[in-house]
């Protein structure tokens, strides 16, 4: 009985959306690969003439990173699961950009604003 | 034994952990300790054990795991209640020199214990229960997507509860304040286990709900019944939908600055610490990001409670059904825009305090729709005034008081007069009582039929919702009355004897209070004990609209023999009014998920690591770890996960309940 069951359930795993074949995962295995090297070859070789921009252009490939995933890995377009999958997207970085750049506002003013913790300790 | 010997074995644990020389607290260990054997001795002698573990305990099924949530919700509160008297009499006595009878070190724990239990171990168990419970019934599916999530879920819920409650017996709780802020949560201002036993108590209970949240979204998005819409959804299940889309996206936060604050307590990192770098206010802008959506987590699923409540019991559809939707959504996305406004006073400039002042007023807007349609579907209604009807009324008007003192707070400036008063205090007691807790009374008195199959005592329950009622407007408005005088919270003993006699009044109010939950729970033995005059044989005690009261109270394993199709917002209405015959031939076998052991083996196991955590027991973490995964791999093996009801069960059943409805008639 139980490997009936079993077998009858293998069937519901037959989605209508897309799995993805060897060539669109080897894309996206070669572009994640690409795109972690070159953030590692600039830290290493120090090609960028500031820090600060190194860290920028990472985390633009880090954005790049998660978009590659998102398509080739789990298979995300505008119309998987009915379109859930989109708004969801949508959500999630509405949801990342209102907590980042509120939290990067809120604490650029509480730091123009207050005496830092180091100077109130030497005053005692 | 030597030093070392006994410290690898039990860690900071020691003899001294006890709390022997604290007089009430062994008072209270022994009362818990009498009560409990008790309990297991009956369970012993009644032979119990193995029912409650086969049927309970190990069980996969919605409907099961929701009312396990409202127990341990109800529970809970018991213990949460007891810390509010014992402030109240606190600050009542301790006036004119006196001490009052609670030390500072023990004062400390008993409102921090306070505050988390009332919000992760009542408020949020009771609106779990209630969504886990009603949303599989009200959308015609047979359980949630996946039933053993659930069923885990629930234990890591538990498993956190039972984290805080052994801090009660077991060394010590937090001294800090509900959301542990730092730079005094931190390692050198609080060294003890307190902050510990927060972290881990939340962070296991924590798994359980973001799973729980996952699990009801995905219910929700996926196992609708044919016809359902998401236009034609209960507003119940819309609000639910939106607490749990809720939950998803903020506990991550409460996750990450949890473990921060861990790293700085356990490796010495500097996130939250006054030097190296390290900023306290990081912590609270953190912690708020989630703690605002949490409380809309809270109240959104009341708002559905009173919404389906007001249409029953007016005996008319729910009046602008879309408007309520969009509100709901309005209210989901705007919760995340306002998290600055419990910190006005921390240092931000005018610019960042006016933008969330402004975005905090905005909420009242989708709010107060609500308010108009609940009373515009109740206007010219043949309103019912039964218990959960009364408990709508009772929130609509506290929650209006409730709101306009948080519009007021949301001025900044005022804010500044009256940020951490009582004022405060009183202000969140006011939406959070009079909103989510009376919409879980509601729900209960509602939904109580469906899951037992009798109706609950209105005698009793109307004693308690006056003396809850009562109560309630005694023990807070005081508070707003001293907030405005000044007054701030968490204060132990008082110098100005003119204050005194507020206190007073709202330790009366408590007391009342106290009455109203006695009141519930003898509510809940009478009812018991007079099953047979209250039953339910219709499955439909109220004459409602939704489609959870279209099957049997309390309703099959499967729920539904058949999968309901629905055609209108009003799903039962609409069948009731078209004259629906019950189908009672061609029953087919149903495809069922079988119970299992694993969920609450791991979140057993999920505990123990917490509680090595909190005393350094650092073989007992790493064993619990292991012992999690061996598990948690070697369920991935059981292929014993499903079964499939004989078509002879639902054939019994369902003659059953048609022989029920014909006496009925």
């Amino acid at each position: 009985m139980n490997t009936d069951t079993h077998a009858a359930h293998a069937d519901h795993h037959h989605d209508d959306h897309s799995h993805g074949s060897l060539s669109t995962y080897l894309l996206g295995f070669v572009l994640s690969v690409v795109l972690t090297a070159i953030p590692f070859w600039l830290v290493m070789s120090g090609a960028l003439p500031s820090k600060q921009i190194t860290a920028l252009v990472i985390m633009a490939f880090a954005v790049v990173q998660i978009v590659v995933h998102m398509i080739y890995f789990l298979h995300m377009n505008t119309k998987s699961e009915n379109g859930w999958s989109m708004m969801a997207l949508i959500f999630t970085i509405v949801m990342v950009v209102i907590a980042l750049s509120g939290s990067l506002w809120v604490m650029n003013h509480l730091n123009s604003n207050m005496m830092p913790i180091h100077e109130m300790t030497g005053m005692k | 034994m030597s030093p070392d010997l006994l410290k690898l074995i039990f860690g900071r644990l020691s003899i001294d952990s006890l709390p022997l020389h604290e007089p009430i607290l062994v008072g209270t260990f022994a009362m818990v300790a009498l009560g409990g054997i008790t309990l297991l001795a009956g369970l012993t002698y009644f032979r119990l054990w193995g029912y409650l573990w086969r049927e309970w305990f190990t069980s996969v099924d919605h409907k099961r795991i929701g009312i396990m949530y409202m127990i341990l919700g109800i529970v809970m509160l018991l213990r949460g209640f007891a810390d509010a008297l014992m402030m109240r009499a606190q600050q009542a006595l301790a006036f004119g020199g006196s001490e009052g009878f609670l030390p500072a070190h023990h004062y400390d724990q008993v409102f921090t214990a306070h505050g988390v239990i009332m919000i992760f171990f009542v408020a949020m168990p009771l609106v779990t229960g209630l969504m886990n419970f009603v949303v599989p019934l009200q959308i015609g599916a047979r359980d949630v997507s996946f039933p053993f999530l659930n069923n885990f879920s629930f234990w890591m819920t538990v498993g956190g509860a039972v984290l805080v409650m052994a801090s009660l017996f077991i060394g010590e709780f937090a001294r800090t304040g509900w959301l542990a802020y730092p730079p005094l949560s931190n390692i050198g201002y609080s060294p003890d286990v307190g902050v510990d036993y927060y972290i881990w108590g939340l962070q296991v209970a924590g798994v359980g709900t973001t799973l729980s949240g996952i699990n009801l979204i995905c219910t929700i998005v996926k196992l609708r019944c044919p016809g359902m819409t998401m236009m034609k959804m209960p507003v119940f299940t819309w609000t639910s939908l939106c607490t749990n889309v809720l939950i998803v996206a903020s506990f991550p936060v409460l996750t990450v600055v949890l473990a921060l604050l861990t790293l700085d307590r356990y490796v010495g990192t500097n996130f939250f610490t006054n030097d190296f770098g390290g900023s306290p206010m990081m912590y609270v802008n953190l912690i708020w990001i989630w703690g605002h959506p949490e409380v809309y987590i809270l109240v959104l699923p009341a708002f559905g409670i009173f919404s389906e409540v007001t249409s029953t019991f007016s005996g008319k559809r729910l009046f602008g059904y879309t408007s309520m939707v969009y509100a709901t959504v309005v209210i989901t996305i705007l919760s995340y825009l306002v998290w600055l406004h419990h910190f006005f006073t921390m240092g931000s400039g005018a610019s960042v305090n006016s933008f969330f002042g402004i975005t905090t007023m905005i909420i009242s807007i989708p709010t107060g729709a609500k308010m108009f349609n609940w009373l515009f579907t109740m206007y010219r209604g043949r309103i019912r005034f039964e218990l959960p009807m009364l408990w709508t009324i009772a929130f609509m008007l506290t929650f209006v008081l409730g709101g306009m003192t948080g519009v007021l707070l949301a001025v900044p400036p005022a804010d500044f007069v009256l940020h951490n008063s009582l004022f405060l205090i009183a202000h969140f007691h006011n939406v959070i009582i009079g909103g989510v807790v009376f919409g879980a009374f509601a729900g209960i008195n509602y939904w109580f039929p469906k899951a037992f199959g009798f109706k609950l005592d209105p005698f009793w329950g109307k004693l308690s919702f006056w003396f809850w009622v009562t109560g309630f407007y005694l023990a807070f408005m005081p508070l707003y009355v001293l907030g405005l005088m000044g007054v701030t919270r968490r204060l132990r003993v008082f110098d100005d004897p003119s204050l005194q006699i507020w206190f007073i009044i709202a330790g009366i109010g408590a007391f009342l209070v106290f009455l109203g939950i006695l009141s519930m729970l003898m509510q809940f033995a009478v009812s018991f004990l007079k099953r047979e005059q209250l039953k339910d044989v219709t499955g439909d005690p109220w004459d409602a609209r939704t489609l959870e009261w279209a099957t049997s109270s309390p309703p099959p394993a499967y729920n539904f023999a058949f999968t309901p199709v629905v055609h209108d917002n009003d799903a039962w209405w609409d069948m009731k009014r078209r004259g629906y015959r019950r189908p009672l031939t061609g029953f087919k076998p149903i495809h069922m998920p079988s119970n299992t052991g694993t969920g609450i083996i791991l979140a057993g196991f999920a505990t123990a690591m917490g509680f090595g955590l909190i005393w350094y027991i650092w073989w007992l973490a790493a064993a619990s770890f292991i012992a999690m995964l061996a598990v948690g791999i070697g369920h991935t093996f059981n292929y014993h996960r499903d079964f499939d009801i004989p078509a002879d069960d639902v054939v019994r059943a369902e003659d059953a309940r048609t022989q029920l409805l014909a006496g009925a008639k």
